[in-house]
């Protein structure tokens, strides 16, 4: 900015923030506290379940549980399966990412959407699908072919976002500097990828604890399929509760893995300004490999579940389409998706507030309480609902309540990362604009922040929406004689091995998901716009 | 009606243990406008957000219109303060039309509602057609307009501007500065503006408080700042200055430029004149080698003015005058230096720290 003569200073925005101290908004007020700790109190119900169950059963005799071949086995199995499908997983989503975005590969902007678009395949679907193509596939390779064509998508989208947003003069500045292509993409691109390959592969891991249907749909035994058959067979067991703490000790060891290799890194912030356009690197006759390459991963995710739905429902023919049956369940899913967001939405605002306006050791605990609930597998919630229901508050077990309670405690963070960035940008001071005008703070609140939040809450509320009307294993476990959601018929049509009956099911299922995907591929491309 | 519309007393206020503001006092008498004028950091903001209601003070009293509203028991909320405030982008509400926006703090029927956004929008000089605008469709100049229109739809007993124009670039900053001040004075509404552009400060204001690290170093009418400062601070705050040793004698003062009055009462003994650079004309002269006859070290042109650095001679450091560019002396020759208008003595003790 241009000023007169004697200038003091520059333009005094930045001081002016400075000048505001970090206490300058007070404390939050009694009736927000009193929700915050409710809610916070309420995330700790898993974990506490987890150490109370070991506590109540004794350290001997759950050594007695653990120490068994069979838990071995499961370890194996399902330590494996995190250390096999992450890898890949994060080398196929950045190699498709930068292939993609970096390179001149025919048809970039067709690539893009495809490689979002798995997410919108529930992984039981896509473990239907493979099993209906290839009736012998079981096992570990098995789980580990469907968990990679279900989930790469998460390392592919951040990885995706990032390498739009690299700027690359850094890359030239390396080349200039002497270092090859290969050079470059391994010490200049690769180290820049860090925190979303991090990210991605630890939701990854997260998701390959807590899958059930995929993995039983595929005879493939892990410590969560184990838990789930163990609850089926002796209900509320010492047996089980002994294996959920051993998941949920996995669970924690990867959340810390994480947090140790992420380290201090920064998220990746790149100079002011718009960062030129880059120019793609040229393939030249690699061209063919990669089309090839990136055809093959489509074929295999989406092609296949694609083909598996297609073929069922053309064999089922008109008779698959029982609307008796279909419709209850669609209208029911609905139902309980739409009530699940709108509370989940509704019960993040207090956290997402806490987390935008206040800054301090009690923000940044409450948001990591509810990161750590949210990444326990939903069978570790569910059975932590189950137990202190059935002790504390009987009445509420085999009602519709608890399992909306799973619902809000699995997807919070969901809700809360987009009310997050809405509220975020509302500055406070419109709100002070707004209360110098005569408006008080409750009606400040209505009238502009809540009003400025509501497309990022909408946002939230349609990811815990699609999350919920796909969630299969806590509603299992915790719904209400009489439920039955489309995950749920479909599960048990396909577990029936009526595999055209549930292809309907399938179909809604899948597109059910598209919108969160379409918000995902959004978010994935609008980053490059910053 | 001539009790002050603002009546601090007392104010003071820390954060996280440092202490921001000390022990402020300050009047504002109806329909005056009074600028806060400070480097960032000294506190100024904070002191418009305690009166605006936005902060608590640790000690002190705040009345608007004759009424407690901090200091006392129980704080008044912001929005039942009667005040305006405009921040500095603005902050309007990105949701609403310029109309909704003008008309948010308004309650009554629609219509009245619509005749007085109209009444507004000319206030501020802008066609009724803003009304259908978004926010994002002005321009800055406009959508701070559009701010003072809408702080001033309540009749507010009190305007509070937290330095409104500095977003603005120069050309549009000096206009709509210019604009603002003339329809604040016709409206007769009495106004604090914070800012650090002491230009600003000098031009809009009827009262000037000059802040440093939470203290007022000097509070009075622009030209009280500008010529006759207590401090050092203040005096370079406001302005270029030229700092001469001096020997006060019977109100006058004895410096390397003659004897010159002082403004304003002065112990006797040595002291450090000060004197604007525009208080002194260089007028080139034949080297006869007579006493008083300085010699122009260095000439930097600035377009309207020119700046001389000049060696008074007999010891004295260069020191600077500012001048008029028609046919300025030229480097090396030697000028005669006139004083225009009384000097003032500095006090060079406390706040300088």
């Amino acid at each position: 900015m241009v000023t007169s003569e004697a200038t003091f200073e520059p333009p005094p925005s930045a001081p002016a923030q400075s000048e505001l101290g970090s206490d300058t908004a007070a404390r939050p007020g009694r009736a927000l506290s009193v929700v915050i700790a409710v809610l916070v109190a309420a995330t700790f119900v898993p974990l506490g379940y987890v150490a109370w169950s070991v506590a109540s059963i004794g350290p001997s005799r759950v050594y007695e549980l653990v120490a068994r071949p069979r838990v071995g086995e499961l370890l194996v199995n399902t330590i494996g399966l995190v250390v096999v499908t992450v890898p890949i997983c994060i080398v196929l989503g950045v190699g498709a990412a930068w292939l993609v975005e970096r390179t001149d590969v025919p048809g970039r902007n067709a690539w893009r959407p495809l490689f979002v678009a798995p997410l919108a395949v529930p992984a039981f679907i896509n473990s239907y699908a493979w099993v209906s193509v290839v009736p012998s596939l079981n096992g570990f390779w098995a789980g580990v072919l469907v968990s990679t064509l279900s989930y790469f998508p998460f390392v592919y989208v951040p990885a995706a976002a990032t390498l739009r947003r690299l700027d690359p003069a850094i890359e030239e500045s390396a080349r200039a500097l002497g270092s090859s292509s290969s050079g470059v993409f391994f010490r200049i691109v690769l180290p820049q990828l860090r925190l979303a390959i991090l990210g991605g592969g630890l939701l990854i891991g997260v998701h390959l604890l807590a899958e059930y249907g995929a993995f039983a749909m595929l005879r493939f035994a892990t410590l969560t399929t184990a838990i789930f058959e163990q609850f089926q067979a002796t209900f509320n067991g010492a047996a089980g509760s002994a294996l959920a703490a051993v998941l949920v000790l996995l669970c924690l060891l990867l959340l810390v893995t994480e947090a140790v290799a992420r380290g201090n890194a920064r998220f990746a912030r790149v100079g002011a300004g718009a960062p030129r356009v880059c120019t793609p690197h040229r393939l030249g006759a690699m061209a063919i490999p990669a089309v090839v390459g990136l055809a093959a991963l489509t074929a295999l995710a989406l092609g296949v579940p694609a083909w598996t739905v297609a073929r069922w429902l053309g064999k089922g023919g008109a008779q698959v389409w029982d609307l008796g049956d279909i419709v209850p369940s669609l209208v029911q899913t609905i139902g309980l998706a739409a009530v699940a967001a709108v509370a989940t939405t509704v019960l993040a605002f207090p956290f997402a507030w806490l987390a935008v306006r206040f800054h301090g050791a009690l923000a940044r605990f409450v948001e990591g309480a509810n990161f750590i609930t949210s990444s326990m597998p939903g069978i570790v919630t569910a059975l932590a609902l189950v137990t202190v229901t059935i002790r504390f508050v009987p009445p509420i077990y085999q009602t519709v309540n608890l399992v909306l309670a799973a619902y809000v405690l699995m997807f919070m963070p969901r809700a809360m990362v987009n009310l997050r960035s809405g509220l975020a940008q509302v500055p406070v001071g419109l709100e002070e604009a707004s209360r110098s005008l005569g408006i008080s703070p409750t009606r400040t609140f209505l009238r502009v922040t809540l009003r400025l939040t509501a497309p990022a809450a909408a946002a939230g509320a349609s990811l815990v929406f699609v999350a919920v009307a796909t969630e299969l294993t806590a509603t299992l476990l915790l719904a209400p004689n009489g439920t039955r959601t489309l995950a749920m018929r479909f599960w048990s049509l396909s577990s029936e091995l009526d595999y055209a009956a549930a292809a309907p099911y399938a179909l809604l299922l899948i597109l059910l998901a598209v919108p969160v995907t379409l918000v995902l591929y959004r978010q994935a491309t609008k980053a490059a716009a910053l | 009606m001539n009790a002050p519309v603002l009546e601090i007393t007392g104010i003071a206020k820390s954060f996280g243990g440092q202490r921001v503001l000390h022990d402020l006092d300050l009047q504002l008498m109806p329909g005056s406008i009074t600028a806060i004028v400070g480097a960032s950091g000294c506190g100024k903001t904070t002191l418009l957000r305690i009166v605006a209601g936005f902060e608590t003070p640790d000690a002190g009293t705040v009345s608007i219109a004759g009424k407690h509203v901090a200091g006392s028991d129980r704080p008044v909320a912001a929005h039942r303060r009667d005040i305006g405030y405009v921040a500095q982008d603005g902050a309007l509400f990105p949701h609403l039309t310029v109309g909704q926006n003008i008309a948010y703090g308004l309650a009554g029927s629609a219509a009245k509602t619509r005749t007085r956004v109209a009444e507004l929008l000319e206030t501020v000089s802008l066609d009724e057609s803003y009304a259908r605008r978004r926010p994002h469709e002005l321009s800055g100049g406009q959508q701070q307009r559009i701010a003072l229109a809408r702080a001033l739809a309540r009749r507010p007993a009190l305007m509070l501007l937290d330095e409104p124009f500095s977003a603005l670039d120069t050309g549009l900053r000096a206009s709509t500065r210019k604009a603002v001040a003339e329809l604040l004075a016709e409206a007769q509404v009495t106004t604090l503006l914070v800012t650090h552009d002491q230009e600003e400060a000098l031009a809009v204001a009827d009262q000037v408080a000059v802040m440093r690290n939470g203290r007022f170093t000097k509070v009075g009418t622009p030209q009280q700042v500008y010529l006759q400062p207590d401090d050092r601070f203040t005096a370079e705050f406001l302005g270029d200055c030229v700092l001469l040793p001096c020997e006060v004698t019977s109100g006058s003062a004895n410096s390397a430029l003659g004897r010159i009055p002082l403004r304003g009462p002065a112990a006797d003994g040595p002291a450090t004149l000060m004197l604007r650079p525009e208080q002194l004309v260089a007028t080139a002269v034949s080297d006869d080698g007579a006493a008083g006859v300085a010699t122009v070290l260095a000439s930097e042109f600035r377009g309207h003015d020119v700046l001389l650095t000049v060696d008074p001679g007999g010891g004295t450091a260069p020191i600077v005058v500012r001048q008029h560019s028609v046919d300025p002396p030229a480097v090396d020759s030697k000028v005669r230096l006139d004083v225009m208008g009384p000097g003032v003595v500095l006090d060079e003790d406390p706040s300088a720290r």
